[in-house]
């Protein structure tokens, strides 16, 4: 039973993590159609930015913080703004391979200016504090990523229902023309979209760097979170978050019963029977295609 | 353009004088060329000859059937690994171990295509990325597919010809990847590819046209996975050593970006876009000796970047490749080509 709960409690930590990157993900697919396989990446270059300014600049950890979320807010808008817009009706997989190809550039960048071997953040929480309830061991750092994310899906849920700026970005996703007719810049409103979702990520990747930190870091958060959006129907935010704490804790389950060498691929194959019964996610509404 | 008047016409290889004289010239060249460059280049034709098997299969189920998929290492390991242990554990020829190797992923093709026939765009992408990752993971962690540590390819014996260097297994390569192109080539033509491109371009209109989504979408998954199955069981041979950390993601990614880079839908897209990025891939890993420019990155990188990290610029090489091709000529080097003639054919005006 303590190991029941101890495994819940880690995969509940582990899909915080996913279900910022999740989120992140979502954000974008909303409002432009774009799968940003880019995400994890850009947070990697925020966290490397981070430990930059922290180690070589020796900024006090807030202020470097703070302007790692900056940074991320200005990359993602540059993103968009450089790249996506200049793309001219691309199709779906055109889409997929600019940003496969955006997060090879992002990652090359990072891995030669910082070579490929593991680096340590200084994290103010290390990777290994933790506090015991009962029996179960709680690393601080987990309880930091849940209450981040939780934070964070609060105020997107706040920000999207009762912002302007929130109700624009709604506008834009449902009905492009539309929300250009009443006076929407959804070039601008799109490039907002990516600042956010990039900083949304970019909190993920701080969080995760204090236990891992290498160029590659980021490709297994960021594909099981693509995952979890998946699964929670690509356009839904609840659904993305409610799908990445359950891979986070069946993966985990997975790992203590069953084998802990396929741990890492239980989640795929989850996705796999998911979408075959359900083509288009857990939460999401079924799309019919009108000819 | 040229106008066809018949199906004879669209099927034939040889048009005209021109064209046979080119296509003699070509073989010609391929089957010389061993004999007057050095072993590597001949081991660059053998890596580049995979890759373009692979892209044409890959081409198959995205240019011209208008899915995605992110796992074709999977495929490509599946037949690797098919083919040595055919031939290792159970005896076989390598003639018949090959092509069964490729049924092999062919079936798991089959079995992808499946969930593949209710899911578009970001479901297909991921559930194609996962494909690939799992056979990885469970290749890696089978004793019988040697676990990490990886298996040796067997001797290869042909009847009486024993294939044992690159020189010599340049000649097996290059008539597989001939045949099978023009295997390719014929497929498209056929009732077959033009249910593909229909597929691709509306599939209801498709559908209430009498096309059979089920099958010919599941076709596509299967021939394309054989085309990745029959490259992967030569691609053992080449290295002569096989091992899961080589099927990874990054392979998938590249599979595509030869495709895209290529030209989506065309025939010889696949075959340039393979010999560009292979042939870049193998340059890149020794930047630093390219000639000026790995002089300027050394002291580039000893000064603002990591020496460590100098070999990672190939990333950054083939990202803003893929990037720009989309955001400039989504039809890769084929539409390039095809402006350049145009250009060219209606020259002063």
């Amino acid at each position: 039973m303590i190991d029941f709960l101890q495994m819940v409690v880690s995969g509940v930590a582990v899909g915080s993590s996913y279900a910022l990157m999740g989120l992140a993900m979502v954000i974008i697919y909303k409002t432009s159609e774009v799968p940003n396989f880019a995400q994890g990446e850009m947070a990697l270059v925020t966290s490397f930015i981070t430990m930059m300014l922290l180690t070589t600049f020796g900024y006090p950890v807030w202020l470097a913080f703070c302007l790692a979320l900056v940074f991320a807010a200005f990359l993602g808008a540059f993103l968009e703004f450089a790249v996506l817009r200049r793309a001219k009706n691309p199709n779906i997989l055109g889409t997929i391979v600019i940003t496969i190809g955006l997060e090879m550039v992002l990652l090359g960048l990072v891995s030669w200016k910082f070579g490929a071997e593991q680096k340590t953040m200084p994290f103010p929480i290390g990777p290994y504090d933790s506090f015991i309830i009962g029996d179960i061991f709680i690393a601080k750092l987990e309880v930091l990523t849940l209450v981040s994310a939780l934070l964070l899906m609060t105020l997107l849920f706040f920000f999207f229902k009762y912002t302007r700026l929130g109700l624009a970005m709604k506008a834009t996703q449902q009905n492009a023309v539309a929300a250009k007719i009443v006076g929407i810049r959804t070039n601008r409103i799109m490039m907002m979209t990516w600042a956010i979702s990039s900083v949304v990520g970019a909190t993920a990747g701080l969080l995760i760097s204090p236990v891992i930190m290498h160029p590659f870091m980021m490709w297994d958060p960021m594909l099981k979170g693509f995952a979890a959006a998946v699964m929670g129907g690509m356009t839904s935010l609840p659904g993305a978050v409610a799908a990445a704490y359950l891979l986070g804790i069946i993966e985990n389950l997975f790992g203590g019963y069953v084998s802990i060498e396929f741990k890492s691929v239980v989640a795929f194959a989850i996705i796999v029977l998911v979408l075959c019964f359900k083509p288009s996610g857990l939460f999401a509404r079924h799309y019919v295609k009108k000819v | 353009m040229d106008m066809k008047r018949g199906y004879y016409e669209d099927v034939q290889l040889v048009t005209s004088p021109v064209v046979f004289f080119w296509l003699v010239v070509l073989l010609v060249t391929l089957l010389l060329f061993p004999f007057v460059v050095s072993n590597y280049y001949v081991y660059v034709a053998n890596y580049i000859a995979i890759n373009i098997i692979v892209a044409a299969g890959l081409n198959l189920l995205v240019g011209y059937t208008g899915q995605i998929s992110l796992g074709h290492a999977g495929f490509f390991a599946i037949g690797a690994y098919g083919t040595v242990i055919l031939m290792a554990k159970a005896g076989m020829p390598f003639l018949l171990a090959l092509p069964c190797a490729g049924l092999v992923a062919a079936g798991f093709g089959f079995l992808l295509g499946l969930p593949a026939l209710r899911l578009e765009g970001p479901y297909l992408a991921i559930a194609t990325l996962g494909f690939g990752l799992t056979i990885t993971q469970v290749i890696g962690r089978m004793t019988l597919f040697g676990g990490r540590e990886g298996l040796h390819a067997p001797d290869l014996v042909i009847g009486p010809w024993a294939v044992d260097t690159d020189r010599q297994f340049y000649f097996l390569l290059i008539g597989m990847t001939v045949l099978l192109l023009l295997g390719m080539r014929s497929l498209i033509k056929t009732r077959v590819g033009r249910a593909f491109i229909a597929i691709r371009d509306a599939d209801i209109a498709a559908q209430t046209m009498g096309v059979n989504i089920v099958f010919y979408k599941t076709l596509a998954f299967a021939v394309s996975a054989f085309y990745a199955g029959i490259g992967g069981g030569l691609y053992a041979f080449v290295l002569r050593f096989i091992e899961p950390e080589i099927f990874t993601l990054m392979m998938s990614i590249m599979f595509l970006a030869m495709v895209v880079v290529g030209g989506l839908g065309s025939l010889m897209g696949p075959v340039v876009g393979a010999g560009l990025l292979c042939w870049l891939d193998l340059k890149l890993r020794n930047i630093l000796n390219i000639p000026f420019l790995g002089d300027w990155l050394e002291t580039l990188s000893r000064s603002w970047f990591s020496i460590t990290g100098v070999s990672n610029i190939q990333y950054i090489v083939f990202g803003s490749i893929m990037v720009a091709i989309m955001l400039f000529e989504p039809l890769g080097l084929y539409g390039v080509w095809l402006r350049t003639k145009q250009y060219w054919r209606t020259w002063p005006f």
